[in-house]
């Protein structure tokens, strides 16, 4: 990516930031963000990471962005994993282990079916 | 030293004190006796563990499991139960919180989220979320639409003041490092995060590095500093990682390095590690340990600001201070300073101690409010009824 020189290219990078990030939230897509930042982590995040790519190797899905996100303040949840299907809001799920992760991607991402008992507010 | 399978922690804070907490330590103490468990299973006794307050509360590890509301006579069946065959006690566990709706919940009140607007909201490692979020616009406005002196003018209009305790006034540091007649200078930006506990700092470093970046950028420009380090402790592994991740995307797309956005401002930026002490945190020390040598506290003045890193004028101030900046350009200093009061215009970040207020985390707020219980927790959370 060549360096920016100028006011205009970088609000014109801007918008492209932003229309790629209204891509993502398009209906058919789906987006799965895991909580990564060091409480993340020390909860066990990285076996969540694995869990959910896992799950969509084996199962072949498609349409699925994974991304990583900080810490969003409830610490006491993590590991935390947002599910967003297409555009609709985001729901925050908690204590989400590996076993949990896979029901999240099979019963919400798949079939549209948020998991209830673990969702939190955040 | 004994070594325990088994450690059971149960709290005696007054409210379950009340509710007969040190009935059931002795009780389980005597039934580990009686079992022959004494020397296998610890009893210890602590603090609120953060549960709806409904009777005794203990937790058992390494299971994790959360028991409520046990009384002294319960505590044979439970000891046989859990310790003994190995099966949760389902009858006093501790209920999970119940349903809540989907959608992100509202900002309690009295919180106010300038420095923590992005995180949790994006991915730190890719510089296009934060330009989503009008990242690096701040920069450019700086660098195309205003002098060195009105950035300095504008956040002096602000109020910002430092987040490293001191509370100096951000603007008039950078106007002294300005003024002095030296070169090259240097920003320096403190993410040593000593405080035991504390992890406000942690938190904008791996949710939101790029607003530390550009404050430090925009900072430079006004002092007039060519290159900038970020001392961050060695006990943040994931924010070293994700600072250097951020700087090395902001260098491709030109918002670090020579001839920044095609102007003539240079400026560039590396991360220094700590190596576990806490002294580091103190600005003097700091610059030693950049420079190599002991992590050793030095006289001032000199200030850092008139002779820092290799005895040129060196801009410090914390990772939260830089964070604010491009908000306050973006956003103005009449925003700002719109917050807080008279004296002390500031949002700042306060952790909320484990013990004090249910649950932890880091709270955004103003000077004038007053934090309380309830003010922490959101409106939904039932388990708790202060």
């Amino acid at each position: 990516m060549p360096a920016i020189k100028s006011l205009e290219e970088l609000k014109r990078i801007r918008e492209e930031a932003l229309q790629k990030k209204q891509m993502k939230a398009t209906p058919g897509n789906v987006q799965v963000i895991v909580a990564m930042g060091t409480c993340g982590i020390a909860a066990g995040a990285r076996d969540t990471m694995k869990s959910v790519l896992n799950y969509i190797e084996t199962e072949k899905v498609s349409g699925i962005t994974v991304t990583q996100t900080g810490c969003m303040g409830r610490c006491e949840e993590e590991p935390i994993v947002q599910v967003a299907l297409g555009d609709q809001p985001k729901v925050v799920y908690g204590k989400v282990n590996a076993q949990v992760a896979e029901k999240i991607m099979r019963q919400h991402v798949q079939n549209g079916q948020p998991v209830k008992e673990n969702i939190i507010q955040i | 030293m004994a070594f325990y399978r088994s450690h059971v922690l149960v709290c005696v804070d007054p409210e379950c004190l009340a509710k007969g907490a040190h009935e059931v330590v002795d009780a389980l103490q005597d039934e580990f006796i009686a079992q022959g468990l004494i020397d296998e299973i610890q009893v210890l006794e602590t603090s609120r563990i953060g549960g709806r307050g409904n009777g005794p509360e203990m937790m058992v590890y390494p299971e994790g499991i959360h028991y409520v509301g046990m009384t002294p006579d319960d505590i044979p069946y439970l000891v046989e139960e859990h310790f003994l065959k190995g099966r949760i006690v389902e009858r006093f566990r501790e209920v999970v919180r119940p349903i809540v709706d989907e959608e992100l919940g509202a900002l309690r009140p009295k919180e106010v989220r300038v420095v923590l607007r992005n995180c949790g909201q994006i991915d730190p490692n890719n510089i296009e979320d934060y330009l989503a979020t009008d990242g690096y616009q701040a920069l450019g406005k700086v660098l195309f639409e205003m002098t060195p002196e009105g950035v300095i003018d504008e956040v002096l209009k602000s109020g910002l003041r430092g987040r490293c305790g001191a509370g100096f006034p951000a603007a008039k540091k950078w106007q002294i490092t300005r003024d002095v007649q030296d070169s090259p200078k240097y920003m320096i930006c403190n993410a040593d995060e000593g405080d035991p506990g504390a992890f406000m700092n942690r938190r904008v470093l791996e949710g939101d590095p790029h607003s530390v970046i550009e404050g430090m950028i925009i900072g430079a420009y006004a002092v007039g500093a060519s290159y900038g380090y970020i001392y961050c402790r060695a006990e943040y592994p994931v924010a070293v990682q994700t600072l250097n991740i951020a700087i090395a995307q902001a260098r491709e797309f030109g918002f670090l390095g020579k001839n920044i956005l095609g102007t003539d401002f240079s400026f560039d930026l590396e991360v220094r590690v700590g190596a576990g002490a806490f002294v580091c945190g103190e600005e003097t020390a700091l610059i030693a340990s950049i420079m190599g040598m002991r992590g050793e506290p030095h006289p001032r003045p000199p200030f850092p600001s008139v002779k820092g890193v290799w005895d040129k004028p060196s801009n410090n101030n914390n990772v939260e201070t830089y964070s604010n900046v491009p908000q306050i350009i973006l956003n103005g200093a009449a925003w700002y300073a719109s917050m807080g009061t008279e004296k002390s215009k500031f949002a700042r970040l306060c952790n909320r101690d484990i013990e004090r207020f249910h649950g932890n985390g880091i709270f955004g707020a103003t000077i004038d409010v007053t934090i309380t219980r309830a003010d922490c927790v959101r409106a939904d959370d039932h388990s708790f009824n202060y």
